[in-house]
């Protein structure tokens, strides 16, 4: 059914449609309309036969998860930012132990400086402990992609994490078909648990392996990951075919067959992306566009094959691996290693800490990347003056105090002399 | 279970599972068949280990409480590791090791996945050691507590880390020598500090259930372990476990140990219901803290002149628990 929704709604009634046993809630911005609209539905027994509980931490909530799963219950739980680090442990081992737990990802920065906004920093940096990551575009994929989720991490008993940028679609209201419960139960069948938890079976879970076994566990892990390859483009193809749209595969493609410039990019900001490339399509300007989906597992393969004819491939990411420069900018170039004549890959941070990206900045540094292109890292936006004044005084101060707090002090003083 | 399961051959010949070959009338308590001997073949404790022996106690009262419904989950630590030298496991119920601070919480989400799935005669039980229960399970632990989650925790406490090499713990006793408070300088041991009463924590959050134990009695052990597996709610039951290896004690001195701590007045064995202490394990003979402490290597540094003082404020903690559980009765008789 069409409905004008908040996306964590939306979210919220897509899981619900999933038959989830146990919830774990803990709050945290941007995640907390999605577990308040399910703590209600669990209330009013929209959602049945489901527990809700408030835990007293992420590492609890990812917990309390863990062992209702192990003992054969379909667990959900959301978090973001501080809270997923908070619960990294338990995000290793529900991996590790292999159980299919899916979680949603409100992305959010990483502080310190403390910073509530929207980037992928958090995703980021739990991004190789084994859990699969999908990336929504919109609050309707976000919805979808949650089915999905589901239906993939039983079948391979792995967990997934849906990740959804903070608050530009969390706290977006718009647009979303919800689906109907019997189409859900017809796409998602009941959880069938490779191991459990049972007295009239018992076994146990979570020994010590050494080195002797521990390489092929870990072996194992990839090779699912490198199975989901090709299930999540087939449930994407059989979800079209039940619900009649496209959401989810793992990679989305717009106007690349002739493009001279190719844009990479995860999440809400694409639909930025698009508008910016009609109006430089209308500029005689040949750029496209792969919007990825699947960041875990990496398509290496689909992604090479949408690149590989294109001279310039512009990486553009809400995401900043300190000392190195863009993690999905490195991932590209590995998808592109070894390859004959392959195009260059030019890195953009861009959208830290909730900076809004707009179409002037796109823009500018398309534009560029045709002109003028780069290596290593540019930051979009960037005050570089700010940043200049700042390097200045902390040569010239040993006690210069703490960064978050000069720039802040520089912004307000910029702001006072424009005032005057 | 049965006795006539499959044994290893290293097992022939021990007390314990070796004499389940032998004819019914021969064997010991802990080889008669009505027990479920939960935790039994090729675990690799140490000789003397008062928490395999506190554990293996504990869950076969879990299992004769409940008919075998139990679902065991264990934080990291010395239990962990040494009943399940996989491929061989010690476990005869079905088991979760997740990790060292999340037992209580891993246990909640089981409890939730027996009652959605309506199987509400399976009861979940979370045990670790005192590193895994009173310091980085500690947040997890009261979470649990405070929701009433249908849980049955038990801590074995051994007083330090011993799995990692004998490290202090917020349950380490002042004074003792551990890897992390060696015995040296002006104040040698582990601080006077203020100390970390866990099952009087326990007892504040107004849980149905909370008792201490010793491995010293093991009957008043499993009385309590039934007790507990009738009670529905969250309970707490704290073990008190002797380990010869940290303690620097001889192996055969286990239950010894552990009966002076209590007749010293070092560690109270209590009851407690609903927030109220209901019950108290009176001190039958009391003797002076010297002779628990004496036999321990970890506190040999106290018994110098200089140490003098120092067992005089541990006999005045002694002292403090006494008159506060009135540990011995008024009239002497104890």
């Amino acid at each position: 059914m069409r409905k004008q929704i908040e996306g964590s709604r939306a979210m919220a009634e897509a899981v619900g449609l999933c038959r989830p046993e146990v919830i774990c809630a803990y709050p945290i911005t941007p995640q907390t309309h999605i577990v308040e609209g399910l703590g209600e539905m669990v209330r009013t027994g929209e959602i049945k036969n489901c527990e809700f509980i408030n835990v007293e931490s992420e590492f609890a909530a990812l917990s309390v998860a863990i062992g209702a799963s192990a003992a054969g219950a379909r667990a959900y739980t959301a978090t973001a930012s501080q809270g997923l680090l908070f619960m990294a442990e338990a995000v290793y081992n529900a991996s590790g132990l292999g159980l299919p737990i899916v979680m949603t990802l409100g992305n959010r920065a990483i502080g310190a400086p403390i910073n509530i906004w929207n980037d992928h920093s958090d995703a980021m940096a739990v991004c190789d402990s084994g859990w699969m990551q999908l990336f929504a575009e919109t609050n309707q994929e976000a919805a979808d992609l949650h089915i999905q989720a589901f239906r993939l991490a039983e079948e391979l008993s792995m967990p997934v994490m849906v990740c959804v940028d903070g608050f530009i679609l969390t706290h977006a209201v718009e647009r979303v078909d919800v689906p109907e419960q019997a189409d859900v139960d017809a796409y998602l069948p009941p959880y069938e648990p490779v191991q459990v938890l049972d007295p009239n079976d018992p076994i146990s879970i979570g020994a010590m392996v050494g080195p002797d076994a521990f390489t092929e566990v870990r072996y194992l892990q990839h090779y699912k990951q490198t199975l989901a390859l090709r299930l999540i483009p087939e449930y994407a193809a059989e979800f079209k075919k039940k619900f009649g749209r496209d959401s989810g595969g793992l990679l989305r493609t717009y106007h690349t067959e002739d493009a001279e410039l190719i844009v990479v990019a995860m999440g809400s900001v694409n639909g930025t992306i698009k508008d910016t490339i009609d109006e430089m399509r209308a500029d005689g300007l040949k750029v496209g566009l792969v919007t990825l989906v699947s960041f875990r597992p990496f398509p290496t393969t689909a992604l090479r094959e949408k690149l590989v004819r294109t001279r310039n491939v512009v990486v553009i990411e809400k995401s900043l691996a300190v000392g190195m420069g863009g993690p999905l900018a490195n991932n590209v170039d590995l998808a592109l290693r070894n390859v004959a004549g392959a195009p260059q890959v030019h890195s953009v941070i861009a959208g830290l800490g909730g900076r809004p990206i707009t179409r002037a900045s796109l823009h500018r540094v398309l534009r560029r990347a045709f002109v003028q292109p780069w290596e290593g890292s540019h930051f979009l936006d960037l005050n570089e003056e700010i940043v200049a004044k700042e390097l200045h005084y902390v040569r010239k101060v040993r006690r210069s105090g703490p960064t978050a707090e000069n720039i802040l002090r520089r912004l307000g003083q910029a702001a006072e002399k424009a005032a005057v | 279970m049965d006795a006539t399961q499959k044994l290893h051959f290293y097992q022939k010949g021990t007390f314990t599972v070796g004499n389940r070959l032998v004819s019914e009338e021969q064997r010991s308590v802990q080889a008669s068949t009505d027990r479920s001997n939960a935790l039994t073949c090729g675990h690799r404790a140490c000789q003397g280990c008062g928490e395999a022996l506190g554990a293996r106690y504990a869950m076969d009262a879990a299992m004769r409480a409940t008919g075998g419904n139990v679902i065991a989950v264990n934080a990291t630590g010395c239990l962990e590791v040494f009943t399940t030298p996989y491929p061989e496991t010690s476990w005869q119920t079905p088991w979760l090791h997740s990790l060292f601070g999340n037992a209580a919480a891993v246990a909640t989400g089981v409890a939730a996945a027996m009652r959605v799935k309506g199987r509400h005669e399976v009861r979940a039980l979370a045990q670790g050691g005192d590193g895994g229960t009173t310091d980085i399970g500690f947040g997890c632990l009261s979470g649990m507590f405070e929701r009433n989650d249908d849980v049955l925790y038990i801590c074995y406490d051994n007083e330090a880390y011993m799995n990692t090499g004998v490290q202090r713990s917020s349950a380490t006793p002042p004074a003792a020598r551990t890897a992390t408070t060696p015995a040296m300088g002006p104040q040698p041991g582990n601080v006077f500090g203020t100390g970390k009463n866990v099952p009087k924590i326990a007892v504040a959050h107004g849980i149905p259930y909370v008792a201490t134990a010793t491995v010293a009695d093991l009957h008043d052990l499993e009385r309590k372990v039934i007790k507990a597996m009738g009670i529905h709610g969250a309970r707490y039951l704290h073990i008190h476990v002797p380990c010869p290896l940290g303690w620097g004690a001889a192996s055969h001195d286990t239950i010894r140990l552990a009966r002076l701590a209590v007749e010293c007045g070092l560690f109270p064995v209590f009851e407690a219901e609903h927030g109220v202490i209901t019950g108290c394990r009176k001190i039958r003979r009391q003797v002076a803290v010297d002779e628990y402490l004496k036999p321990q290597r970890r506190f040999a540094h106290l018994f110098t002149e200089a140490g003098k003082e120092r067992i005089g404020h541990l006999q005045a903690l002694a002292d403090r628990n006494i008159a506060e559980y009135h540990l011995v009765d008024a009239e002497g008789d104890g």
